[in-house]
């Protein structure tokens, strides 16, 4: 059963329709990444799928439950990571963590473990969040977000302001969580970096839910072609080209090829057949050109 | 019960550490002993009790600064948490809006209380050991001077909730906050008492007047303690008006109940309906 799920969700400011109905379901054990550009609507999805803002049509459950109505024990069970958190500027870390936890009705002791594992040490917990870099700021986020195992957790842009290691540790959180079960739910710009984190990918625009999937899903929908590049032995280039009868560059003994995935295997057979071919390596569609031609056909 | 106080402790852990607290103790601590020592030299051979002295420019002095005291800290609660993001964390947490608010509430009226009672506290005390002569009349008008100090500060502690979950900015907040400590505290009086001199045929009805000045919180204060309290009222030069103004004790602090839980009530059902 999926965790959270939107049906036919819209909400509108004024004239500006900021979602504009979306239906998905997210479920446990998978991490799902929200891509989109800035003022997609992935904020308002994300605010709306914890009831913090309502839907001005469509309907939200969370848990089984409508979230903005009275229950709110779900929340007990959900760890959120807004986007640019910020904390009172004159607690410690460590003590804003504590906060944090007996408002969840959890037990503040292995706070500093949780401190430690997104790692902020001691001397770090006990400063003041007022000396805290954007990406102490972010752990300290993440910190309060993983409080008490959330069966769900939902992080916007989680990564910014992260430096690369961090970056590491921080995803290698999430697979632990998401190996326990837990539905995580991340919204970024970073494409390069959710390739390979996220095993589903909403892709939004304007507002709209443009395509839902894994990766491969998305690339069997968006038809682009499989990039081929070719080394082959001196002065055999233009032959082969011509006889593979495929769009091609050449450069030197370097060919670039590309083909639309359902005549991938075909080409690669004939490829590997030439004895002049010395080397080649496969590129299907990245991320980043995948949701480019999703905003295209979004137009 | 537990997330309210949980909001009430991080209010108060915050007030201690960003010297909050200090700062308004300091103030009401150095502005009452200024104003007792000076208030005592002329009664010194009267035989006029010098507490008493001291409860009736106290009074005068805490229906300027407590509700500025109480604006500043509340007109920011909502408003503030909202502007720099950290409202959206809390309400993502298993509480309820209103509890919020009440969290709030307490944690800031305990700083408020702290404050009257230590900075006007200190001041008795040293009364009390220049001068001598405290009975038991003096002491209950003194007491009753910090517990209605308190219960003054919470009604315009209630009034800033009220502002800041309406107001769209913390710019916004502040200046309608200062509006209402203006009107509350100075236009209100004046107006009052403008009519009343332009009054000179006395169309107005006692009783008129006397719901006027009950009915705002700021006289309320000053009638429950000026007039109100026995032997307080005949050098207050509120002889008069309590003579008129009979409303009782218990019905002015009601006012004051009255003013902190309607404004506290309306922030709370505003903030359940507004969104983030």
């Amino acid at each position: 059963m999926a965790v959270v799920e939107a049906h036919h969700v819209s909400r509108r400011y004024g004239e500006h329709l900021a979602v504009d109905d979306v239906t998905v379901a997210f479920q446990p054990g998978q991490c799902t990444a929200i891509v989109g550009h800035n003022g997609a609507g992935k904020s308002t999805l994300i605010k709306m799928l914890l009831g913090l803002v309502r839907p001005t049509a469509g309907r939200i459950t969370i848990f089984g439950e409508d979230p903005s109505a009275g229950n709110r024990r779900w929340r007990s069970q959900v760890g959120f990571l807004p986007e640019n958190v910020s904390f009172p500027p004159s607690l410690s870390g460590r003590e804003t963590l504590d906060f944090y936890s007996r408002l969840k009705g959890q037990s503040a002791a292995a706070n500093g473990d949780l401190l430690d594992r997104v790692g902020l040490g001691a001397a770090a917990a006990n400063r003041r969040v007022s000396t805290y870099s954007k990406g102490m700021r972010q752990r300290l986020g993440l910190a309060q977000a993983l409080l008490g195992n959330p069966r769900l957790l939902v992080l916007d842009e989680p990564t910014s302001g992260l430096d690369p290691s961090s970056r590491q540790n921080f995803y290698a959180i999430l697979r632990d969580l998401v190996a326990d079960g837990a539905a995580v739910l991340l919204s970024s710009h970073a494409l390069e970096e959710i390739e390979g984190q996220a095993s589903r990918i909403a892709v939004m625009s304007q507002g709209r839910l443009m395509a839902f999937g894994s990766l491969d899903d998305l690339r069997g929908l968006s038809q682009l072609p499989v990039r081929i590049q070719l080394r082959v032995a001196n002065g055999h280039a233009a032959a082969l080209v011509h006889s593979l009868g495929v769009p091609a560059t050449v450069q030197g003994h370097d060919i670039a090829l590309s083909c639309m995935a359902a005549a991938k295997m075909d080409v690669l057979r004939r490829v590997a057949s030439c004895d002049e071919v010395v080397d080649f390596n496969v590129q299907p569609p990245s991320l980043d050109s995948l949701y480019a031609w999703f905003m295209e056909a979004g137009r | 019960m537990t997330a309210v106080l949980t909001v009430a402790a991080g209010e108060i852990r915050s007030a201690l550490r960003n010297r909050w607290v200090l700062s308004a103790t300091l103030v009401l601590a150095a502005l009452a002993l200024s104003l007792a020592l000076l208030g005592s030299a002329p009664t010194g051979t009267v035989g006029v009790a010098p507490l008493d002295v001291t409860v009736v420019s106290l009074t005068s002095l805490t229906i300027f600064l407590v509700p500025l005291i109480a604006l500043l800290l509340s007109h920011d609660a909502i408003v503030g948490e909202r502007e720099r993001g950290t409202l959206l964390l809390l309400l993502s947490y298993p509480l309820a809006r209103w509890q919020v608010i009440a969290g709030k509430f307490i944690g800031h009226t305990a700083v408020v209380s702290i404050a009257v009672t230590l900075g006007y506290g200190s001041a008795g005390l040293v009364i009390a050991w220049l001068f001598g002569g405290i009975d038991s009349e003096s002491m209950t008008a003194f007491a009753a001077l910090i517990g209605s100090s308190i219960v003054l500060g919470a009604a315009f502690l209630a009034l800033g909730y009220l502002v800041s979950v309406c107001a769209p900015q913390r710019a916004t907040a502040i200046g309608v906050a200062v509006a209402i400590w203006l009107v509350l505290v100075l236009v209100y009086d004046a107006a009052l008492l403008g009519i009343l001199v332009a009054d000179t045929s006395r169309s107005m009805p006692a009783e008129l007047v006397q719901a006027l000045l009950v009915l705002n919180p700021a006289d309320a204060f000053r009638l429950f303690n000026l007039a109100g309290l026995g032997r307080v009222g005949t050098f207050s030069g509120m002889a008069a008006v309590s003579q008129q103004a009979h409303a009782g004790g218990a019905i002015l602090i009601s006012m004051l109940i009255l003013w902190t839980a309607l404004p506290l009530l309306g922030a709370a059902v505003i903030f359940g309906r507004r969104e983030v």
